[in-house]
């Protein structure tokens, strides 16, 4: 009883963990990245999962949000999950290791609204020094 | 006595906890998730009162232990409750309210008696082994439970962001920690590492939770079908 009920809770968190950053990522997939961050990045076409990283490098650059910190962690940990979908299940079914190539750059695009968001964040910090 | 991990993991939990109830405060969403929040609240108080018996009495003493299983157990029903909420939230407009409240008593009455059984086999150490096998089988049930509303919620094409959130994290809950006492069950011997787990991921819940009270809206909406793994 024990291990079958192992190896279902193991399938369904896998399920489940997938939805929900899928949740997370899914507002930020419809807002386009300003200039700004195009310039910055060098991203000019959709991202891409090579992106994810140095994206995260300039991300770490700017003054941190308090509220984004947890999303920040959880979506690396499922860029990490994918990419762990991708050396496993990809070799047995090729169809998801496209799907996780997909979704590996939806992190990169969340990761690179969140660095827009600290960009403006952070000027608006520097215009209200210099008010002050 | 708790190293200093277990102290800042217990006092984060505990903030979550509080955090949960005062963000669905500050967003007016205590009374449309009302269960959901006393489960929270009952969460708090738990965890008070486990830290005042250890403190007491010891992390080694029978009156912790037995503490904890049994409040563990409580505080799983009391999750059980927050699931059926949420049930009759996506079923609301069907009108099936009633129906949803029945099928959950029976269940966990039926998971109860269950549980009972596969214990009275071993008589040894009944109370706390039929405690333990309890709040296995109803993390599983309740596990299956979350699984059929979110596939009710895709169904149906709930929109409501907010929920579909709540919803999933509980299914990420859920599966923790099913896996983490099948894993005990399995593995007896691997109980002092295993023991380390639980806190630690009891703090994405309330985490989650407070994430959805406060940065998402009520009025926001999600297509659902794009959130699903298997379509």
């Amino acid at each position: 009883m024990a291990a079958f009920i192992l190896a279902c809770s193991v399938i369904f968190l896998l399920q489940f963990f997938i939805s929900y950053c899928r949740s997370l990522i899914a507002a930020s997939v419809r807002e386009p990245l300003s200039q700004e961050v195009q310039e910055v990045t060098g991203m000019t076409r959709a991202a891409t999962e090579e992106e994810f990283a140095r994206v995260v490098q300039l991300l770490q650059l700017c003054p941190e949000r308090p509220e984004e910190r947890g999303e920040i962690s959880l979506i690396r940990a499922y860029f990490r999950i994918l990419g762990v979908i991708r050396s496993t299940l990809a070799r047995i079914i090729p169809s998801v290791e496209r799907w996780a190539s997909a979704e590996r750059g939806q992190c990169t695009h969340f990761v690179a609204v969140v660095l827009g968001r600290r960009i403006a964040f952070s000027r608006n910090l520097f215009a209200q020094q210099m008010s002050g | 006595m708790p190293g200093l991990f277990g102290y800042i993991v217990w006092i984060v939990s505990c903030l979550l906890e509080a955090g949960v109830v005062v963000c669905a405060v500050k967003k007016k969403a205590l009374r449309p998730y009302l269960f959901l929040n006393l489960y929270m609240a009952a969460e708090l108080f738990a965890s008070v009162s486990r830290y005042n018996i250890l403190h007491q009495y010891g992390l080694s003493s029978l009156q912790y232990r037995y503490f904890y299983y049994y409040s563990d157990a409580l505080l799983t029903i009391f999750l059980y409750l927050a699931l059926t909420s949420l049930f009759s939230s996506v079923f609301s407009e069907m009108h099936a309210e009633k129906l949803v409240k029945f099928g959950a008593v029976f269940l966990l009455c039926a998971t109860a008696a269950f549980s009972y059984a596969v214990v009275y086999q071993s008589q040894a150490r009944l109370l706390t082994h039929f405690v333990n096998e309890l709040s296995q089988n109803l993390y599983f049930v309740g596990l299956v439970l979350t699984y059929v509303l979110w596939a009710a919620v895709l169904k149906l094409r709930e929109t409501r962001t907010r929920l579909i959130q709540l919803i999933l994290s509980l299914g990420v809950y859920f599966s923790l920690f099913a896996a983490s006492y099948a894993l005990g069950n399995l593995y007896p011997s691997a109980d002092s590492v295993l023991q380390f787990l639980p806190p630690l991921y009891g703090c994405f819940l309330p985490a989650a939770w407070a994430y959805a009270f406060w940065r998402i809206p009520e009025d926001a909406r999600l297509a659902p079908s794009r959130l699903a793994v298997i379509r």
